[in-house]
């Protein structure tokens, strides 16, 4: 009765497009924002900002790089990590090269890098599909991270090859990175770049080049005979995808960890960010944040049930059931419902609007 | 048919000798033939006669070892995939080829993005121009979904379709683009005779109130004489006859090798 | 089977440029060391390590040609399988039951699989299943480990690890590497006779074309699942055997099968001696790159050096060695 649509009139086609047609999806939204922006950083302690909320956030933009790429265009990718580690190397190499740069700047150039680098290694994507294509990335993955390793120039000649955010400040003496930035300022900063970037997803999936991508996505050859032009718009996706995990993977190096090496970008984290999709929901904006949300929580929650329950388990034990878990949950989620959490969800409103008469 | 006042005019589409093979296999062996600005054009012949070979050659996405495409007075050895589609020409599929993930909605908006001009920065930002194309193209797309009578699976995702609509629909599409040439490949083919019926209605329609030339492909030889104001017939790549219903339906040759065998 | 002739150009091309890049490189470098005896030994040393790489291949293969599933947990299936066998055989069995032990293993997985995950996404799209194929690998690995422990065991075979001079001593040969490659040739031999002439072959290769049809004539679907898992279990379990005596059983096993995948793509998907000759491609191909390019560009290049040859390779040939041209219609 209170979810409905009845009543709401569109009169305009203007409005038919808004993103949320329903009022109360609306006014949800901006119950959202006012819990994200001003109580969680109110009430929230260092280890749900630092250990829990920051990686929820970058791991959720790097879904929903992943998402336009595999879950609108259709192009199978294993190479996640490789475009995260471009990014966060990129803002690393401008960072200490222009030092005068708002991070911002840095963040941004990081995303053109890596969207460069993306454009680059999806270009057999023309000739090659499906699971060749999967494979193919693989070799995208392996080789940036072998080269980020092998050449001491990315890391500018560290001796641990790793590499460690210098302090920047967002305006007057506000850090964001380094020791004296405040993880307030940090998450404050990680969610205004991550809903701004959400926002654009959204919009751009909304267009017609989303359109493209999904027509590419359900039938390539339909799609190149109406005039859909096959390599700029799988080129498009992966530009705007490798960004997206691009400006992930330099929030991940300067505000997350704040020093990190290659190795924490490897094909595990190219896996992480699939399965979020999966979970979440392959075609949906909303499905990457769920997603990210369970990937980011469930080890928690298993790290932390055997001392709630009072049990005694290894700590490699967990992690092995852990894998188990993970494994169980994929094919679990494959088959309930292919597409995922954002499609339940979906249900649940369609429910709703009908509640408390279904018929 | 008389009650409609046709307007043909000169050839926009001529093909000369083409011939296309896979590797041994002949699937075009020379067949030449014209269509008419504004006419209806049928190719008709038995499964595997190369009809829909035809269509993909026309359209560029075939490319014949042998002979010429003259389109618009411009002659080439075959055509391509993209300056087709951009050019005017579109088409359906003989086995359903609609994007099954979108809305009906969003599949005819498709149809429309050789039109749309906002770049990548613009969609991203959304508001201002891109929405403002976006609101253009969405009320072409209202005006053929009113053409079509699909008002209401308007925001259905066409997977969960019905098959004579899911033929509607991407005869919808073909429409977005606004061709010059339309290229309809059994678009009739599983339908029961309401649904034939308003399919002709639609073709007619659309070869009368847009003036759009039309290639059509159909098994159905009622519809195919109905409609159409000449036919060319095809068996095993060859061409066997094309002239007018009435003469393709009296000659000896096609009634041997088609018409007689299949009825 | 008819092998086109573009393969053999494409396969004579390798093997010039395997021979012409590192003598060249050999020339301009004086990093890089080259003579003939050497290059023989690295190279015949790649092949033999490239037909390990076959071994992981084929389980690959028989499962997409079967049932067009791209099979992720390959690698999984491998580390289970030698896990169980070297945890049966800890409990005290003797070697051979432990083998035959786990075999009943391996058919009972494939029917679970079958069971619990195949048979619930019958018609769903490739992606999916593959995908599914993937939450499997994470299971077995972390099921394994928690059966059996996680740390590394020995397995011994009990054939000597000695390496052996040929050719009056000049090339140095791993004899295990030599032992390995028979069996592979082996396994090969009796697939190929497998698919080609049995019943259930021909009636795997049906599957493989088209689902509904198979089913339509009377082919269980279900039953084919299950041997042909069970079939890629065994196979897994003679590569878990093998690259397990080499180095240690461990989780290491799980991801070797990463290094089976640009086998996959340059042999092809769906052809066992394209399995062969891309595992025998790239095996050499990395090796001799590893010694006689590496110097020159920095090492590790084995990480990925596999790869880039096979998309380069994809380039040309999007299709693989042997897989079978896709003609497009609509």
């Amino acid at each position: 009765m209170i979810y409905r649509e009845a009543g709401v009139y569109k009169s305009t086609y203007r409005a038919d497009h808004a993103i949320f047609t329903i009022p109360q999806d609306r006014w949800s939204m901006i119950g959202i924002f006012a819990i994200a922006f001003l109580l969680i950083p109110a009430v929230g302690s260092e280890y749900w900002l630092g250990a829990i909320m920051l990686p929820f956030l970058i791991l959720a933009l790097a879904a929903l790089g992943l998402n336009i790429l595999t879950g609108y265009c259709g192009q199978l990718s294993l190479g996640t990590g490789g475009f995260m580690a471009t990014g966060a190397f990129s803002a690393y190499k401008l960072a200490t090269a222009f030092p005068d740069v708002h991070i911002l700047f840095v963040i941004l150039g990081a995303g053109l890098i890596a969207a460069a680098v993306g454009i680059l290694f999806g270009i057999p994507s023309l000739r090659i599909k499906g699971f060749y294509l999967a494979v193919a990335t693989l070799a995208s993955q392996f080789f940036l991270i072998w080269m980020f390793i092998t050449f001491g120039w990315f890391t500018n000649y560290s001796a641990s090859g790793v590499i460690s955010a210098p302090p920047m400040t967002i305006i007057g003496d506000i850090f964001v990175t380094g020791p004296q930035a405040t993880l307030v300022a940090k998450y404050l900063f990680t969610l205004s770049i991550v809903v701004v970037m959400a926002l654009v997803a959204k919009n751009l999936v909304r267009s017609n080049i989303g359109r493209e991508w999904m027509a590419v996505r359900d039938m390539d050859i339909a799609a190149e005979i109406i005039g859909i032009p096959m390599l700029s718009t799988k080129l498009k996706a992966f530009a705007v995808s490798s960004f997206f995990c691009g400006v992930a993977g330099a929030l991940w190096a300067f505000l997350y960890t704040g020093s990190v090496s290659p190795l924490a970008f490897g094909v595990d984290r190219s896996f992480q960010v699939l399965f979020m999709i999966i979970i979440g929901g392959l075609g949906s904006v909303m499905g990457a944040f769920l997603g990210a949300a369970f990937i980011v929580l469930l080890p928690i929650l298993l790290n932390n049930l055997p001392t709630m329950l009072g049990l005694n388990i290894k700590t490699d034990m967990i992690s092995h059931m852990e894998y188990m878990i993970f494994g169980a949950l994929i094919v679990f989620f494959l088959i309930v419902e292919p597409h995922g959490l954002a499609r339940l969800w979906s249900l649940l409103k369609e429910k709703l609007r009908l509640w408390p008469f279904p018929h | 048919m008389d009650m409609y006042e046709r307007k043909i005019g000169d050839v926009i589409l001529a093909l000369d000798n083409i011939s296309l093979s896979f590797g041994a296999m002949k699937v075009l062996d020379d067949v030449s033939f014209d269509v008419r600005q504004g006419e209806i054009r049928s190719i008709i012949g038995p499964n595997g006669a190369g009809k829909s070979s035809m269509l993909n050659v026309i359209n560029g996405f075939y490319h014949p070892q042998q002979g010429s495409i003259t389109f618009r007075g411009e002659k080439r050895k075959e055509m391509d995939v993209h300056k087709a589609a951009a050019s005017g020409i579109a088409r359906t599929f003989q086995n359903i080829a609609l994007f099954k993930g979108m809305s009906t909605l969003d599949n005819i908006m498709t149809g429309r993005n050789l039109k749309m001009k906002c770049n990548i920065f613009q969609q991203a930002w959304y508001w201002g121009k891109a929405q403002k194309e976006e609101i253009e193209h969405r009320q072409k797309v209202e005006e053929i979904i009113d053409f079509l009578e699909i008002q209401n699976i308007r925001k259905t995702p066409v997977g969960r379709l019905p098959y004579g609509f899911q033929k509607r629909v991407e005869l919808g599409r073909a429409l977005a683009a606004e061709p010059e040439i339309l290229l309809l490949d059994e678009p009739m083919a599983g339908m029961n005779v309401e649904e034939k019926e308003d399919m002709s209605r639609f073709i007619l329609d659309i070869n009368d109130e847009f003036g759009t030339t039309i290639i059509l492909i159909e098994h159905d030889m009622g519809v195919v004489m109905d409609l159409s104001d000449r036919v060319v017939v095809l068996d095993y790549g060859r061409q066997l006859a094309d002239g007018s219903p009435d003469e393709v339906r009296s000659n000896q040759t096609v009634i041997d090798a088609y018409l007689g065998v299949s009825h | 089977m008819r092998i086109e002739r573009d393969i053999i150009y494409i396969i004579l091309g390798f093997i010039v440029l395997m021979v012409v890049v590192p003598w060249t490189a050999g020339q301009l470098s004086d990093q890089v060391f080259f003579n003939w005896p050497f290059f023989f030994e690295v190279a015949i040393g790649g092949l033999l390590s490239g037909v390990m790489y076959s071994l992981i291949a084929l389980g690959f293969v028989l499962i997409f040609k079967a049932s067009g599933v791209f099979n992720f947990s390959q690698g999984a299936i491998v580390l289970f399988a030698a896990l169980t066998l070297v945890g049966l055989h800890g409990l005290g069995l003797p070697m051979w039951l432990a083998i035959v032990a786990t075999m009943g293993v391996m058919f009972l997985l494939a029917v679970a699989i079958e069971r619990l995950v195949l048979s619930k996404l019958v018609n769903q799209e490739p992606i999916i299943l593959f995908m599914a194929t993937i939450g499997i690998a994470y299971f077995l690995d972390g099921f394994g480990q928690t059966l059996w422990g996680s740390e590394v065991k020995v397995l011994n075979l009990g054939i000597s690890e000695a390496p052996g001079f040929y050719f009056d001593g000049q090339i140095l040969i791993n004899d295990f590497d030599l032992f390995a490659a028979g069996i592979a040739a082996v396994m090969v031999v009796v697939l190929g006779i497998f698919f080609q002439y049995t019943r259930i072959g021909r009636a795997l290769r049906a599957v493989a074309d088209d689902h509904q049809a198979a089913l339509s004539v009377g082919i269980p679907l279900k039953h084919i699942w299950i041997i042909v898992w069970t079939v890629a279990g065994l196979v897994g379990l003679v590569a878990g055997i093998m690259w397990g005596s080499k180095m240690g059983v461990q989780f290491a096993l799980s991801l070797i099968a990463l290094k089976a995948l640009p086998v996959l793509i340059l042999g092809g998907f769906t052809s066992v001696p394209g399995a062969i000759i891309g595992g025998l491609i790239i095996g050499a191909g990395e090796k001799l790159a590893e010694v006689f390019l590496a110097p020159m560009i920095g090492g590790g290049i084995e990480e990925w050096f596999a790869y880039m040859l096979a998309l380069a390779f994809l380039a040309f040939r999007p299709q693989g060695l042997f897989g079978e041209k896709i003609i497009e219609r609509v």
